[in-house]
């Protein structure tokens, strides 16, 4: 069964009826990121934006870039975030304030930011169209990868620097093996002016952290 | 609409703005990556669609993309394991708590 070249009622090519919906989705996903309350499922619509992004990538053609977006963005960077929430969950994280004092500042400066490039998209001449678009520069994209041009070095730099951060990563997020109590009970922290985040969650402090002894520390660090 | 480089450019300005917003307003360190990585993403929107718009850097466009998502790769385990040490340390992921360089 043929699709008729547009739209039946509305009278729209069916690119553009694609465009509307995947732009949609991921505006408003990248909104409720960026507003929502509850931090996983800001993370997991910012899952659904990057699959919809994966979509307008693919309607402008670029295969290539929407299958990496698919594998890197979903695949591997959403599931890094996810993790890091969940290791860095508190209960006093959602009921306290989603956003800073000082957060209309940034809402003016996004606001700006957004009329001023608007502004300068819509003032500028763009290249219209192309008559055929090329669907899959895949052999393209190979030879400038791997053949005479300059990518090469980008490559290798990239090598170094993926390394670089997988080094840096493991250093940063390994934990010595014998903490030192002493220096993180933190008593600046708890005449703060949010001190239940620290007296409410029972910190696992270990990997396997017996309840009972999460709980006397807590307890010691409220007696005083 | 979606044959002119204007809708996906003003569609990549709207992202990056809402990145910016959220980066700027939010108080949790990892939303604020989260933010950084939409940001990421609108600039990439931005070169993709150059690049199908104009065919002699279709090629060119693409690459850059990829190496623009390496090294969002690379932020993102770098930034994440910076959250999760300091989090070991301070016990909480706002950032606005984070003061002890102040006080």
């Amino acid at each position: 069964m043929a699709l008729p070249q547009t739209i039946p009622l509305l009278g729209w090519a069916w690119d553009d009826l694609l465009f509307l919906l995947l732009s949609g989705v991921m505006l408003g996903a990248a909104v409720f990121v960026v507003i929502g309350r509850d931090i996983i499922r800001s993370g997991l619509s910012m899952i659904l934006a990057f699959a919809a992004l994966a979509g307008i990538y693919v309607l402008l053609g670029a295969v290539i870039v929407a299958a990496a977006q698919v594998l890197i963005y979903i695949g591997a960077i959403s599931v890094l975030i996810l993790f890091a929430i969940m290791l860095t969950q508190t209960k006093g994280g959602p009921a306290g304030l989603v956003f800073h004092r000082q957060s209309w500042a940034g809402a003016l400066a996004a606001i700006g930011l957004a009329l001023l490039l608007v502004m300068a998209i819509i003032n500028t001449q763009w290249p219209q169209a192309v008559a055929e678009r090329l669907w899959s520069a895949t052999t393209e994209i190979a030879l400038l990868l791997f053949g005479d041009s300059l990518y090469i070095l980008g490559l290798q730099v990239i090598a170094v620097l993926l390394t670089a951060a997988v080094i840096g990563g493991v250093f940063l997020a390994k934990r010595e093996d014998q903490p030192d109590p002493g220096d993180r009970e933190r008593p600046e922290l708890t005449s703060r002016r949010r001190p239940s985040i620290l007296e409410q969650t029972p910190p696992p402090r270990t990997p396997v952290p017996p309840p009972q002894a999460e709980r006397s520390y807590s307890t010691e660090a409220e007696q005083p | 609409m979606s044959q002119s480089l204007d809708a996906y450019l003003i569609l990549s300005a709207l992202l990056f703005s809402i990145g910016t917003f959220g980066f700027l307003a939010r108080r949790n360190a990892i939303a604020m990556l989260m933010s950084i990585e939409l940001m990421l993403n609108a600039v990439n929107l931005a070169v993709i669609a150059f690049g199908a718009f104009t065919p002699a850097l279709q090629a060119h466009a693409a690459l850059i993309a990829l190496f623009v998502m390496a090294v969002a790769a690379a932020e993102a385990t770098v930034g994440l394991a910076i959250v999760i040490a300091i989090f070991r340390n301070r016990r909480t992921p706002l950032v606005d708590e984070y003061t002890s360089m102040r006080d």
